[in-house]
């Protein structure tokens, strides 16, 4: 125990001379930004590139729900339509929720960890290129015909005899670029996960962002060379003369959707594990109270990534497949909800006693449960076969999606901009917007999807542009005005964040009496760091040195930092 | 708040929230008629349907449990130990073995249970009525696992083909019969479907009939119905095929035995006269003027 024997963890006299520490000259101005190698630098492009897409992507939504908010609407022609939920499907997917979440982890996992950098920061930099230009490939296609077979691109449909033009091509090579940025992503993560950590963090000690963080890369690894695979038997079908998926050249259709959902389905866990994460380095914090069952939360993220493998054949219910196949992937999606609930009756206990601070961060963070678990229950109930053949591809899967990727994964993203924005500007958010957003936003989550279920159990089936069914005229409208009751929640946050980047008040290097060392650097943290990179001897290093440091200076002290280095 | 409520060991509390779940459980199957529409799948045409709806039903009312228990203790939670002058110190606990050990158990519980009552309904949702099971352990032994027995007494099997954007469906019989869009059917007979697609993949589902089959190019899938009261019965394609796949609308209508009959021998002349001009014009057009 730190108390036992305080040890030094501050320099005594002057900082030591680090080389690897010392600041890299980076050009000032926008091509510092362009040449940066900087993980933090990194992770702000990340972030900011990531939020604009995220707003193209809520575009195309709301233009959805104008389109469906009425029946025989004539707004969008049907191909429009067809583009819009491929553009935001994708866009939401593959520039959203994956990069954003490794925008996080690029900033933030080596100040968690008491690194300098990741491990190769130049393929850092290269994963974030590849991002953007396969962000532009994609939206160019706006230009010309964008893709529109939905974002799971079924095959034969995407076949060239089906869909001839090449908005499916630059689909395929977005999916490329994407994809490659984002394993490039996993393996420096992963890299630097096991070999950069503070003296003393061992794997116990290691922050469960961090965990799940590397859990995302593993799967990154397992799950987006099947893709890759697939979309270029894709393109080689559609151009060179192959048939992989064509049945009349003796392929298979079929093998597209194992192939896809191979990737498809650990992606979910891809996008919603460091959601987790962030859960669970907000709430202890709040709380005032160390993270309930710390192990436990660190091994369900193991188990839901390896259960997470087995279970993509429950998109496939209602091909032609064999009973036991349907019985083994039933059998494996219902395993996942023990682990899932595991995290989640953890996070309860953790606020259980506590001495709760309500403020933004915490919002988000409590709420993440709160909404996940509609999308959990809705889910189990979608994986029992005989139930999924009524409900697979209607309205009750699109609320079951969305109350996984925006309660789960969206609100935990959000919880970490509240959380960590001090760290990364130096400047506090707004409490007033924050929960204003909070509210807006989960409001209008609900009734933009709550509504869709009954929509689904009542026959509507997704994907269509156009529907005339009496029954279903209130569910649509409800779900209509709960999207942009969605959408001026989000907008909320970012005027937000805009406004605080200027005027938000000073937020000090620990706002939150953090547990973890990112909190020990100055806001924003200097390029090199740590000067010193403490040593760690529990789960909150934070908490040890706050402590400590406390006990030296013999009194109580809000918050404790690094010296800020003098210039010499 | 007096001291010892918050010291209130954890285990009591949480045996006493799973009663009030199962008490609950209980209440909501007592009200099960009550929820219909908008909270129960479609079902009423055909006995599979009816079947489907019943195993949502026992699945969703364990789920309002789960839902009640996590929402109450969360929202519980944040309102009674949020921060207030003078209030109690956060308690630094770590964890609490039992207790994880306890919910992990609750969990897989609830999961086993699912998987019973799943396994309870398969063969009635699966088979025709009278088919004999063809699950995994059925008294039926059959040459492969997705082979389906062959439905006893009154039947007909019916080759649906979807195609961008309409379905056809091929009746047996040595004089072709055929139509699209509309599928008429015998009432009180098992109606057994083979579906296939000649292009992209499609999804056959007519709600109040049961559960989806995918029409996918290159397999053969297979659903049945079994109609008691004549009437339309309507449906939509439910798999993205195209820019019209939102118009790719299906429709079954129930007729009594003999008005079935009685439309069959009449578009099977319908389809032989049209045949008949058919190679009429095409002799003519060869042997030219």
């Amino acid at each position: 125990m730190a108390t036992d024997r305080p040890t030094r963890v501050l320099p005594r006299a002057r900082p030591e001379v680090v080389l690897r520490g010392a600041p890299r000259s980076e050009p000032e101005g926008w091509l510092g930004w362009l040449t940066t190698t900087d993980h933090k630098r990194i992770g702000i492009l990340y972030l900011v590139t990531t939020f604009l897409f995220f707003v193209l992507g809520g575009v195309e939504a709301l233009l959805m729900r104008l389109q469906l908010a009425r029946p025989n609407s004539e707004l969008v022609a049907p191909e429009t339509y067809n583009a819009l939920f491929t553009m935001h499907g994708t866009t939401m997917i593959f520039l959203f929720i994956v990069p954003v979440l490794g925008g996080f982890a690029n900033y933030l996992v080596p100040l968690m960890i008491g690194a300098r950098d990741v491990a190769f920061p130049r393929i850092n930099a290269l994963s974030y290129w590849l991002l953007l230009f396969g962000g532009v490939v994609l939206y160019a296609a706006l230009f010309f015909t964008p893709p529109d077979q939905g974002w799971t691109m079924y095959a034969p449909l995407s076949e060239a005899a089906y869909t001839p033009h090449g908005g499916i091509d630059a689909w395929i090579v977005f999916i490329h670029l994407t994809g490659a940025s984002t394993l490039l992503g996993g393996i420096n993560f992963i890299a630097t996960i096991h070999n950069m950590r503070a003296p003393g963090m061992s794997w116990g000690r290691m922050p469960l962002f961090v965990w799940t963080i590397l859990i995302y890369s593993y799967l990154i690894i397992l799950a987006y060379p099947a893709i890759a695979a697939a979309v270029t038997m894709l393109l080689t079908d559609r151009h060179f003369g192959t048939a992989f998926f064509d049945p009349t050249g003796g392929g298979d259709p079929l093998l597209w959707q194992h192939l896809f959902w191979f990737f498809g389905h650990p992606e979910v866990y891809i996008m919603v594990l460091p959601a987790f994460g962030i859960v669970s380095e907000v709430l202890p914090v709040f709380a005032r109270k160390p993270i309930f069952g710390y192990k436990a939360i660190a091994a369900s993220t193991v188990a839901i990534a390896f259960l997470g493998l087995l279970v993509w054949a429950h998109h496939m219910f209602v091909v032609p497949v064999s009973t036991v196949v349907l019985a083994f992937f039933m059998l494996s999606s219902f395993t996942i909800a023990v682990p899932t609930g595991i995290k989640i009756f953890n996070w309860i206990a953790t606020l259980w006693r506590g001495e709760i601070v309500t403020r933004a961060p915490l919002y988000f963070a409590a709420g993440l449960p709160g909404l996940f678990v509609i999308g959990g229950i809705s889910g189990v109930i979608l994986a029992i076969f005989p139930v999924d053949w009524q409900l697979h591809d209607t309205y009750f899967v699109v609320a079951h999606m969305h109350f996984v990727l925006f309660g789960g994964s969206v609100f935990g993203i959000f919880a970490g901009l509240y959380y960590w924005f001090p760290k990364m500007t130096g400047r506090m958010l707004s409490e007033g917007l924050g929960k204003l957003s909070f509210w807006l936003m989960a409001v209008g989550l609900l009734a933009t999807f709550m509504v869709q279920h009954s929509l689904g159990l009542e026959g509507m089936p997704r994907r269509v542009y156009d529907w005339d069914t009496p029954e279903w005229e209130p569910y649509n409208l409800i779900s209509t005005i709960g999207s942009f009751v969605l959408a001026a929640g989000v907008l909320a946050t970012l005027i937000n964040v805009l406004h605080s980047l200027k005027r938000g008040s000073r937020a000090g290097n620990d706002p939150w009496h953090g547990n973890t060392l990112e909190w020990f650097v100055p806001s924003p943290p200097p390029p090199n760091n740590l000067d010193v990179i403490p040593r760690v001897r529990s789960v909150e290093p934070m908490k040890d040195i706050r402590r400590q440091v406390q006990e030296q200076a013999g009194r109580t002290r809000e918050t404790v930092s690094q010296p800020i280095t003098p210039a010499i | 708040m007096p001291r010892t409520r918050h010291n209130a060991p954890l285990v009591p509390a949480v045996v006493g929230v799973l009663v009030g779940g199962l008490a609950l459980a209980a209440l909501l199957g007592a009200a099960d008629d009550a929820l219909a529409g908008p909270f129960t799948p479609d079902s009423g045409g055909s006995p599979n349907a009816g079947d489907i709806d019943t195993l949502y039903r026992i699945a969703f009312y364990i789920g309002i449990v789960v839902f009640l228990v996590v929402e109450g203790t969360l929202i519980w939670s944040i309102w009674r130990y949020r921060r207030r002058r003078g209030g109690p110190a956060a308690a630094q606990i770590r964890g609490n073995l039992p207790l994880e050990i306890g919910w992990t158990v609750a969990a897989a519980l609830i999961v086993v249970v699912l998987t019973a009552v799943t396994f309870i309904y398969l063969d009635d949702i699966r088979d025709p009525p009278g088919a004999g099971a063809g699950t995994l352990a059925g008294p039926t032994q059959l040459a492969a696992v997705d082979q389906r027995p062959s439905p006893p007494g009154r039947s007909l099997n019916i080759d649906v083909n979807g195609q961008q954007f309409v379905w056809r469906y091929a009746y047996p019989g040595r004089e072709p019969l055929y139509n699209f869009y509309e599928m008429v059917v015998p009432t009180n007979t098992n109606i057994t479907l083979d579906i296939t697609s000649s292009d992209v993949v499609h999804s056959w589902w007519i709600p109040l009939l049961g559960g989806k089959a995918d029409a996918v190019p290159g397999h053969m899938n297979h659903t049945w119905f079994r109609i008691s009261k004549e009437g339309i019965y309507r449906g939509v394609c439910a798999e993205l095929c195209g820019y019209n796949h939102a118009d790719m609308r299906a429709a079954v209508r129930a007729v009594s035995p003999g008005r079935f009959a009685e439309w069959a021998r009449r578009k099977r002349a319908q389809i032989r006269r049209a045949g008949q001009a058919l190679a009429a014009e095409r002799r003519a057009r060869e042997e030219g003027p």
